[in-house]
């Protein structure tokens, strides 16, 4: 009988692993604590480059899944326990299941944007998120009450490189999702003021610079390298920042009609209990740390457990399934063992 | 505004604040500034509620504004402040509250300091043993006197015979509160409410029948920086903190600012004359500024204490049209005239700032 592999979490991550390892002639129940798989992915709107929605994308992935793949939804993971030569995986409903190996794509979870007290999230209506932004984009009723706003502000690294919320790491993609999401603005609302208030713009992958570069010579995206001190709200609800221009060394008050916060990524709630529950290393962001970041990056330091996706650090879409399908050779280099 | 989205903050900024038993550290320049603030206080917790509070007559300054003004080195100031915790244990008590935003902020960094580095709370003792042959112990409980006030706000309210009310209209009177930057910016977690929406002033406000108005300037510094006004050449910056906070809530036609500092009442008040006096620029209805009060004031007036009793002929913006909308009596006749029933003087009048002085009866008495 086949060997039995189970991946927490149905995210983009878990659902490519799966799919991979089914492939492989392995069975698989793919556990999500949630009603339906596709994680974060499933509420984006579209995804940089080529600006692919995030639905068709998630679909493309879940096309690969097959009859050899068991989708176990509604069910939290509460213990993971090496028995002998398997594992023994349970839920929170009594959902139980051996295992010959497991997966961890528990994934990330958004900052919390409340914790940036100053920036009003939660207290002044036209203060959103990027995850915010992308569902009213995919509703397609953005700013539905401003025909024209004025202004609208993008603010970088919320979350992110920042010892106040004791969260030191980046995030990488929240630079080139602010210039995406700043583009499609522009393109809906070509006569309003757009700026990106950014500490520095970190531009790493293929295309990011190109788009950068467009976004200031086409669209005329306004980049201010500073960072936000508060944001408050006036009579009419328009959102008032108060920044630094550190590069002409001027504070800046700035009337917006909209202020989106790019907020960065953390460990998912069920990252950080199954890492304490198996007793897995994790660094300063606990995110989980690979046996070796560079040559083993899907291995963890417990025999037969791997780890696929944002779970072990922030990732790209693209980025992520690269490192679910490496996750799945690396679980089948293992159980040929 | 969402206030649901500030309740959930302030329920993560609650902190203890003693019940009875106080000793209280007054400030060193309140009862110049507002002369009847600390008085109110004492009368409301010893007088209405009962309380114990011990006002002890050998403390000293703090040395906070020299500390912040960089002329006094913090081991002095910590060995004075570890003087006025000796007065207290002496005195018996173990819940210091301090009058002073200042004063608050400065003991809750040096207790902060001395739990992160016992070496220099050792140090700190031998200085003062050295010189004063005293000992102590650390409070127990550290507040400022604004947190007992919030503390006991329902209480106050329950004893009050006044609202914050327009008493024509019924609505709540539109209230700006402004928090001491000393309060909780530098200790967020010891501060009602936190750094950001302090919920300590918001609270005596709702309890005490008002409105709080939020401002985009709300957070700014209302102008008594240390460094902005002790230095004469930077006083401009003083004036324009305090400008910009005006001209911020202005539209929101505030009917009076409620502040827990020393001195950002000073400031808001007596600036409002200086911008008047400069800019022929008046803020609030008729010309008559927007009144500025320190939170014992405020719950010394819905008390129903005579207004010149507790000191409010000494605003430079005038409480006159406060105390007739909520409808608080008072004796015109009696502005100008002292404890002992003599004739005080009648200040200039403002080129622009309305007065309120009964000039002819006042001569009469004179």
């Amino acid at each position: 009988m086949a060997k039995h592999v189970v991946v927490i979490g149905a995210g983009p991550a878990g659902l490519e692993t799966s799919a991979k390892l089914s492939k492989m002639g392995l069975r698989v129940t793919l556990v999500e604590k949630e009603e339906t798989s596709g994680g974060h992915l499933k509420n984006w709107h579209t995804l940089f480059p080529g600006n692919m929605p995030g639905l068709k994308a998630l679909e493309s992935i879940k096309e690969g899944l097959d009859e050899n793949v068991k989708i176990q939804t509604n069910t939290q993971v509460t213990a993971l326990e090496a028995v002998n030569d398997y594992f023994t995986v349970s839920g929170h409903n009594g959902w139980q299941e051996k295992a010959d190996a497991v997966v961890l794509a528990t994934g990330f979870k958004l900052f919390d944007a409340r914790r940036k007290e100053e920036y009003g999230y939660g207290i002044y209506e036209n203060v959103i998120t990027s995850s915010d932004l992308e569902t009213l984009l995919a509703k397609g009723n953005l700013f539905s009450n401003h025909k024209n706003p004025a202004r609208i502000g993008f603010v970088h690294c919320v979350g992110s490189r920042d010892e106040k919320v004791n969260n030191l790491h980046c995030s990488k993609l929240c630079c080139i999702t602010a210039v995406k999401q700043a583009v499609e603005v522009k393109q809906l609302f070509p006569e309003t003021e757009v700026f990106c208030f950014y500490m520095d713009l970190r531009m790493f992958g293929r295309h990011y610079e190109e788009l950068y570069k467009e976004a200031q010579e086409k669209y005329n995206i306004q980049f201010i390298r500073g960072r936000l001190s508060e944001s408050t709200e006036d009579k009419e609800g328009n959102i008032i920042v108060k920044v630094e221009d550190t590069l002409l060394g001027k504070p800046l008050r700035i009337k917006t009609d909209f202020l989106v916060l790019m907020t960065g990524m953390e460990p998912a709630a069920g990252t950080k209990s199954l890492t304490a529950m198996l007793g897995l290393k994790d660094v300063s962001d606990k995110f989980i740390r690979p046996l070796d970041e560079v040559l083993q990056p899907n291995f963890t330091d417990m025999p037969g457990v791997f780890v696929a996706g944002t779970c072990s650090g922030p990732k790209s879409v693209s980025e992520t399934l690269a490192d679910a399908r490496s996750a799945a050779l690396a679980v089948e280099a293992f159980l040929k063992e | 505004m969402r206030l649901e989205g500030k309740r959930l903050i302030w329920q993560d900024y609650q902190k203890e604040i003693a019940d009875d038993h106080y000793f209280y550290a007054r400030s060193c320049i309140r009862q110049t500034f507002f002369p009847g603030a600390e008085a109110i206080f004492m009368r409301i917790l010893k007088e209405e509620l009962g309380k114990d509070i011990h006002d002890e007559q050998h403390h000293t300054s703090c040395t906070g504004i020299g500390y912040h003004s960089d002329v006094v080195p913090f081991d002095t100031t910590m060995t004075v402040v570890a003087r006025q915790f000796a007065l207290m244990t002496e005195a018996g008590y173990e819940n210091y509250a301090a009058s002073c935003v200042t004063s608050f902020g400065l003991y809750t960094e040096i207790l902060d300091t001395w739990n992160h580095f016992p070496e220099t709370e050792a140090k700190i003792r031998e200085y003062l043993f050295k010189a004063t042959g005293r000992e102590f112990n650390k409070p127990r409980n550290l507040a400022h006197a604004s947190d007992i006030v919030y503390k006991l706000r329902h209480q106050i309210a329950a004893k009050a015979k006044y609202k914050l009310v327009d008493k024509k209209t019924g609505n709540p009177l539109k209230v700006v509160e402004h928090i001491g930057c000393h309060y909780s910016k530098m200790f967020p977690h010891k501060g009602i409410g936190g750094a950001e929406y302090p919920y300590v002033l918001s609270g005596m406000i709702e309890a005490w029948g008002g409105e709080v108005i939020d401002y985009p300037e709300r957070r700014h510094c209302c102008g008594f920086g240390f460094r902005q006004y002790i230095v004469q050449a930077n006083r401009g910056f003083s004036l324009s903190c305090s400008k910009k906070k005006f001209d911020s809530m202005e539209p929101y036609e505030p009917d009076m600012i409620i502040t827990n500092c020393p001195g950002c009442p000073m400031f808001l008040d007596r600036w409002q004359y200086a911008l008047s006096e400069m800019e022929g620029k008046t803020y609030g209805k008729n010309k008559q500024g927007i009144p500025v009060f320190t939170y014992e004031e405020v719950a010394g007036m819905i008390m129903g204490y005579d207004p010149w009793e507790i000191g409010l002929q000494v605003h430079q913006v005038p409480a006159e049209p406060l105390l007739d909308k909520i409808g608080i009596p008072y004796d015109p006749l009696q502005k100008f005239t002292g404890k002992q029933g003599q004739y005080l003087g009648i200040p200039e009048s403002p080129s622009y700032l309305k007065f309120y002085a009964d000039q002819q009866n006042t001569e009469v008495i004179k």
